[in-house]
């Protein structure tokens, strides 16, 4: 294992290679602009092409084509571009082309502001697209874990053949941190055979890919797909749990959220007080059991800590909850960071006051 | 020696108007999609020039040379 | 004397145009180039959105669906990645020259190394006919009921010019496929076209009039006429830009 200590957002650029991305297309927007200019010089060291597209839409429309040879494509931008891709990602979607997209969020909404913000949950989770379908999220909370996540997402993207998310804001693709880079992947296209173009493995019949389909064979994808979401949330969830055995207080949070809120957890339980957290790695399947299984017997509040006003990730949380117990949220927003001192406060408060 | 698939054909006319030999003609017939087709009513006219071929949007003409 | 046969790169079915359509023949045209130069296995059709997505129930071989707009960056993707096989897009004037303004002109003007296929008849056909960006001046359509009114909607968009005047590009050419000559034409310049990208050339342009003779309210054999009296004349027939024959 190669350790080195990087940027968050070259880390992902790394990763995405050694995950056998072998395509990128996409269109400088900050805070993600380190992605495109680090594969723009590593690509083609391992045969693979950059394009920097002359829109978000042509980028995702460039990785929609490479995606249909096979070719693992990764595309990125922020969350103003990211609403630019929305067509191609539903066209991904629909024409079940599995591809990677990173989302190094900033404050929202409109052209919002350039600085970090975890405003496009809902965005990410639910409105990728027209159309009614869902992609994988996973939101990192370190670069290591952003980069373990991005190394993998292909097997999701090829397995269930559509896209997959990382959304990461842009305080985690500006800071650095030492990572563990893993062993560059061999492919084999063995998962990509049976419907790519490329005449891989001497297949000789020719294939058509379609973003539209007859009513009755759009309503059987429909379905197929339905199940396969319902498959995610009994096999792929991915959260991290903190401190929950004897939590009377529990925070929910991602990504750079999560990290800030550890800190203030660490410090209120040296003072006694029995704070937990729930951490979701997956946003989307969203870690649903986690909460609906809390011992509310004990559990007196739970404090949904985002880098958003209003809090986008309540919804998903009350409706495990079941009003039983308080739902309390705090955050910041536009582009101004959630720090040690107001979390810890935030949480202090709610803990120590009993409310 | 020209072969029209009266199931391919929409009845255009295209193939009529350019024939520069003027042996095709619109049937009287409707084909089974209910699209009246042109015939042939002068076979031994026909030097096996291919525009009509050429011209037909459906690919519904197939040209062989003459004496086949 | 000559010979002809279905291309094998169509169905075996008819096509699901309307009759007497000029949309169905330059897809027939593309297949026959595709049979003469036995590239069925290697071609790949990327299809837009609109009339020419029919295109996707009467080719063959490969093919992919790409958004209203987009093809010239999905062939850019395929293209980056396949850079042996044969690639083309096949795309309507509202899908080329309106929403896919910016894809077609930036993939022509990188050089990408594939073929687009581009077919001009002045308006929107799926949608019911609408008015295009090529729809010509005081031609009715359903969002110019009056005619097109170039105080308030502009000129039809001459894309053969546009993109010749770009450097990249190297071959672009427009051909009328009214006339028995001009589907001859046709059919050696999408050749001559799909030749130089085998070659490793750089970008081709082919533009291809067409009719519509379901939204024009015209029989089929009227809409050859309109072309010689109206659509010929503004969008005049020719090579645009021919780099290699050039030198």
């Amino acid at each position: 294992m190669e350790k080195r200590f990087m940027k968050g957002c070259e880390a992902i650029a790394e990763a995405a290679v050694r995950g056998g991305c072998r395509f990128f297309a996409g269109y400088p927007i900050t805070p993600q602009n380190e992605i495109p200019e680090y594969l723009s010089r590593r690509l083609p060291e391992v045969g693979g092409a950059f394009v920097q597209g002359e829109s978000e839409v042509a980028s995702i429309n460039m990785v929609y084509g490479a995606s249909a040879t096979g070719t693992r494509a990764l595309t990125s931008s922020s969350g103003p571009g990211i609403s630019l891709k929305a067509e191609g990602i539903s066209y991904l979607a629909s024409a079940q082309l599995p591809a990677v997209i990173v989302n190094i969020s900033r404050g929202g909404p409109g052209l919002g502001s350039i600085q970090p913000a975890q405003s496009d949950y809902l965005q990410a989770t639910k409105a990728l697209g027209h159309g009614g379908f869902r992609a994988m999220v996973f939101a990192p909370a370190s670069l290591q874990e952003a980069v373990d996540l991005t190394y993998n997402a292909w097997e999701y993207a090829e397995r269930d053949r559509g896209p997959v998310v990382i959304l990461m804001d842009g305080c985690l693709g500006a800071i650095m941190e030492e990572v563990e880079l893993p062993e560059m992947k061999e492919l084999s296209y063995t998962n990509t055979e049976d419907w790519c173009l490329a005449r891989v493995n001497g297949r000789e019949e020719s294939h058509m890919i379609t973003p539209i389909l007859p009513e009755l064979a759009l309503e059987m994808l429909n379905k197929f797909k339905g199940m396969t979401y319902k498959m995610w949330e009994m096999s792929d969830v991915k959260v991290e749990e903190y401190m929950l055995e004897d939590a009377e207080y529990v925070v929910v949070a991602y990504g750079i959220a999560a990290r800030v809120a550890k800190e203030a957890i660490n410090t209120l339980r040296e003072q006694g007080y029995k704070v937990g957290m729930i951490r979701p790695i997956t946003l989307y399947p969203f870690p649903k059991a986690s909460l609906d299984n809390l011992d509310y017997s004990k559990v007196k509040g739970i404090i949904d800590i985002e880098m958003t006003i209003p809090a986008q990730m309540r919804d998903d949380i009350e409706l495990q909850v079941k009003e039983r117990c308080p739902v309390h949220e705090y955050g910041r927003s536009g582009g101004v960071l959630l720090d040690d001192e107001g979390v810890y406060e935030a949480i202090g408060q709610i803990v120590k006051g009993g409310a | 020696m020209i072969t029209i698939n009266e199931l391919m054909c929409k009845g255009c006319g295209y193939c009529i108007k350019f024939c520069p030999k003027h042996i095709l003609e619109m049937g009287k017939e409707r084909s089974q999609k209910g699209h009246f087709y042109p015939v042939n009513i002068n076979k031994d006219a026909c030097t096996a020039c291919a525009i009509c071929a050429l011209m037909c949007p459906e690919a519904a003409i197939e040209v062989t040379d003459k004496e086949a | 004397m000559a010979t002809y046969k279905r291309p094998s790169a169509l169905m075996p079915m008819s096509t699901g145009y309307c009759p007497g359509c000029l949309h169905a023949l330059a897809t027939r045209l593309v297949a026959d180039v595709i049979e003469e130069l036995n590239q069925q296995q290697n071609a790949i059709n990327v299809i837009s959105v609109g009339c020419s997505a029919l295109n996707l129930y009467s080719w063959s071989g490969d093919d992919i669906g790409a958004a209203h707009g987009r093809a010239p960056a999905v062939a850019t993707g395929i293209k980056r990645c396949l850079p042996e096989r044969l690639v083309f897009t096949y795309q309507g004037d509202g899908d080329l020259a309106a929403i896919g303004l910016a894809e077609i002109m930036s993939a022509a003007n990188r050089g990408e190394n594939f073929t687009v296929i581009f077919a001009n008849n002045q308006t929107y056909g799926m949608t019911g006919g609408q008015m295009a960006p090529t729809t010509l001046v005081g031609q009715k359509s359903t969002t110019t009921p009056f005619g097109r009114d170039p105080m308030t909607t502009g000129y039809p968009l001459k894309m053969c010019e546009l993109i010749s005047v770009l450097e990249a590009p190297v071959f672009v050419a427009r051909y009328a496929l009214n006339s028995p000559k001009g589907v001859m034409d046709a059919k050696k310049g999408i050749k001559k076209a799909f030749e130089l990208q085998m070659a490793g050339k750089g970008f081709t342009f082919i533009e291809l009039l067409t009719n519509c003779p379901t939204n024009w309210g015209m029989s089929p054999l009227d809409t050859l006429d309109y072309m010689t009296g109206n659509t010929i004349p503004y969008f005049k027939p020719g090579v645009y830009k021919d780099k290699e024959g050039d030198k």
